[in-house]
């Protein structure tokens, strides 16, 4: 049998850091950073004789996070203590829930290559982050720093729907997205506000029951995330040809080898002997409370990517790309609000800022500038002050200088589109005396010459010569 | 009499973190059977006419405004740190994730 005969199976926990002012059950501050053991108090360090007040703010954005995709709330809920020993857990328990989810049983809708597909989602639950422990490499022991330490998360848990790396993938980024529109985090995977647990496991095609799973925990990238996947259902495919058997565990996933390792020590780990915490009362929502927040719900991706398709004619793989990421599509609607130009707005965010981010190897939330300068670029391409090709220059120069207007650049540049036609006839003349084989080629019936001509043409001038017209003055120097 | 083995007691030691010696683990194994089957008794109870609970008191909702407040200082939280470094705990070096 081959990896063919396969099938992959994959759930995701998702952890994604809110972005209210305080932590959890103190009043420390909640921000990312800051110098170590600043935003700590006696609670979240766990000193004796404290209690844990829960932050309203933090069922609030749980049940915006549930509501938004479409799961039900518990009316009654509680927060119960998840136990076991490590040193950036200062209470030894981490106060999370355990039976009763603030929010249950939803779904979201993810493209794929087939289409839409329905994920389910178990469950979302509050709980408090860890702190950090840094190490040195003097020996001199491991450092803890807690400004992390009860730090509000929430954890969405999907049911095990997923089937491929590029399910998982468009799975996350529209999570990540329905998580930025509602605006309850930042979910900066660089800075671990967004991160995910991977349960992987395969089955043969047509198997009714679930093959065993192992747990990669805490992946904060898109790019490990697929790797991992990549490599650990080949390890799982692999075992079982061999006449092996997969051991449920958790592994961890090495960057720099690109492999996963069993963790045979924590073998243990997994008995967290829940109970609820005595510490904390009851949280019961009423359906006023649950309703007005369904309410006050922003415009999500699904609505926003409609109103793109109808009010301004965007195909649908544009329409889809520049909602994936709230960053992408309020820089999209602050652009067309300069420009009134819809379609090279999305044009140049799908092929040239995605490029580009992708050679950076970087996310939406990253792009230096704004749909200021997006729109200012897309005026000056319709007005035919620059070229299309000169178009992407300027915007890999903006990821350099942010701060500087599309204008200015080409100015100092002097990447101005030449729109004299005496000019443009000049170089089109030169380059016909150089090339009279294409002259020959396009005389013959060989359209493909002009093609050539004009590239030539584009060359001599930098990309800055006024395409239509270097076509229409080759046409007629052609046909005369 | 409950019904918990040596070997579930063992298992609690270890996620506990604590040394039991032969003699010990006997003796928590006879106490722990005892304290649940007193704990028993409250399985005999007749609860049909009570509304199912959450929670340890009758109390809910008791939020806190999402308002920050400093605590000061550092030093007065780090004072009894057994051992401390650029504003950190230090402590034994703890390997791998």
């Amino acid at each position: 049998m081959s990896k063919q005969d396969y099938e992959i199976v994959i759930g995701l926990e998702v952890h994604c850091e809110l972005s209210t002012k305080t932590k959890i059950f103190c009043s420390c501050s909640a921000e990312f950073g800051g110098e170590p053991n600043t935003h700590c108090c006696p609670i979240c360090m766990a000193m004796p004789g404290t209690l844990p007040v829960l932050n309203e703010k933090v069922v609030e954005y749980a049940v915006k996070a549930g509501l938004a995709t479409n799961c039900k709330i518990a009316q009654n809920s509680k927060n119960d203590r998840k136990n076991y020993f490590y040193p950036d857990l200062p209470k030894s328990y981490q106060i999370s829930q355990f039976d009763i989810p603030l929010c249950y049983d939803g779904y979201i809708n993810i493209e794929t290559e087939e289409g839409e597909k329905k994920i389910r989602l178990e469950r979302i639950h509050i709980e408090e982050d860890a702190g950090k422990l840094n190490h040195d490499d003097y020996g001199r022991g491991s450092f803890v720093d807690l400004n992390r330490a009860g730090v509000p998360l929430i954890e969405c848990v999907s049911k095990p729907d997923l089937r491929s790396k590029e399910e998982v993938d468009s799975y996350l980024r529209k999570i990540k997205s329905i998580f930025e529109y509602i605006g309850i985090s930042d979910c900066k995977m660089q800075e671990g506000s967004l991160r995910a647990d991977v349960n992987v496991s395969v089955r043969k095609k047509g198997a009714t029951e679930f093959g065993t799973r192992t747990e990669m925990k805490n992946m904060n990238s898109f790019r490990n995330i697929s790797r991992l996947i990549e490599y650990e259902t080949n390890r799982q495919i692999e075992v079982l040809e061999e006449g092996g058997e997969i051991i449920q565990e958790t592994r961890r996933w090495d960057d720099i080898s690109g492999k996963t390792f069993s963790m045979r020590d924590k073998e243990d780990a997994e008995d967290y002997r829940y109970f609820p915490d005595p510490d904390l009362v009851a949280i019961q929502l009423s359906d006023e409370y649950i309703e007005k927040i369904r309410n006050a719900l922003p415009e999500l991706p699904e609505s926003r990517k409609k109103r793109y398709l109808e009010e301004y004619q965007l195909i649908p793989k544009a329409a889809n790309f520049v909602t994936s990421s709230k960053y992408y599509s309020d820089m999209f609607e602050e652009a067309i609000k300069i420009c009134q130009n819809p379609k090279t707005a999305s044009n140049l965010m799908m092929s040239e800022i995605a490029r580009i981010l992708n050679e950076r190897e970087e996310e939406p939330e990253q792009i230096p500038f704004t749909g200021r300068e997006l729109g200012e670029l897309v005026q000056l391409i319709d007005k035919g002050t620059i070229s299309s090709s000169i178009s992407k220059k300027v915007l890999e120069e903006l990821f350099e200088n942010p701060k500087s207007a599309p204008s200015k650049i080409i100015e100092e540049k002097g990447w101005v589109q030449i729109s004299d036609e005496g000019a443009i006839q000049e170089v089109v003349n030169k380059i016909l005396q150089a090339n009279p084989q294409s002259i020959a080629d396009y005389r013959a019936g060989k359209d493909r010459a002009l093609g050539f001509l004009v590239g030539q043409a584009m060359k001599e001038t930098k990309g800055k010569a006024n395409p239509q017209l270097l076509n229409k003055l080759f046409i007629e120097e052609l046909k005369k | 009499m409950a019904d918990i083995t040596k070997n579930e007691i063992m298992h609690i030691a270890k996620l506990a973190m604590l040394n039991l010696t032969d003699t010990e683990i006997e003796g928590y194994t006879k106490d722990m059977q005892e304290i649940l089957a007193y704990a028993e008794m409250i399985n005999n109870l007749d609860t049909s006419d009570i509304d199912e609970t959450i929670g340890a008191t009758k109390q809910k909702n008791k939020f806190r405004k999402d308002e920050v407040i400093e605590f000061q200082t550092r030093d007065n939280l780090l004072q009894n740190a057994p051992s401390q470094a650029e504003g950190m705990f230090r402590i034994p070096k703890v390997i791998n994730t």
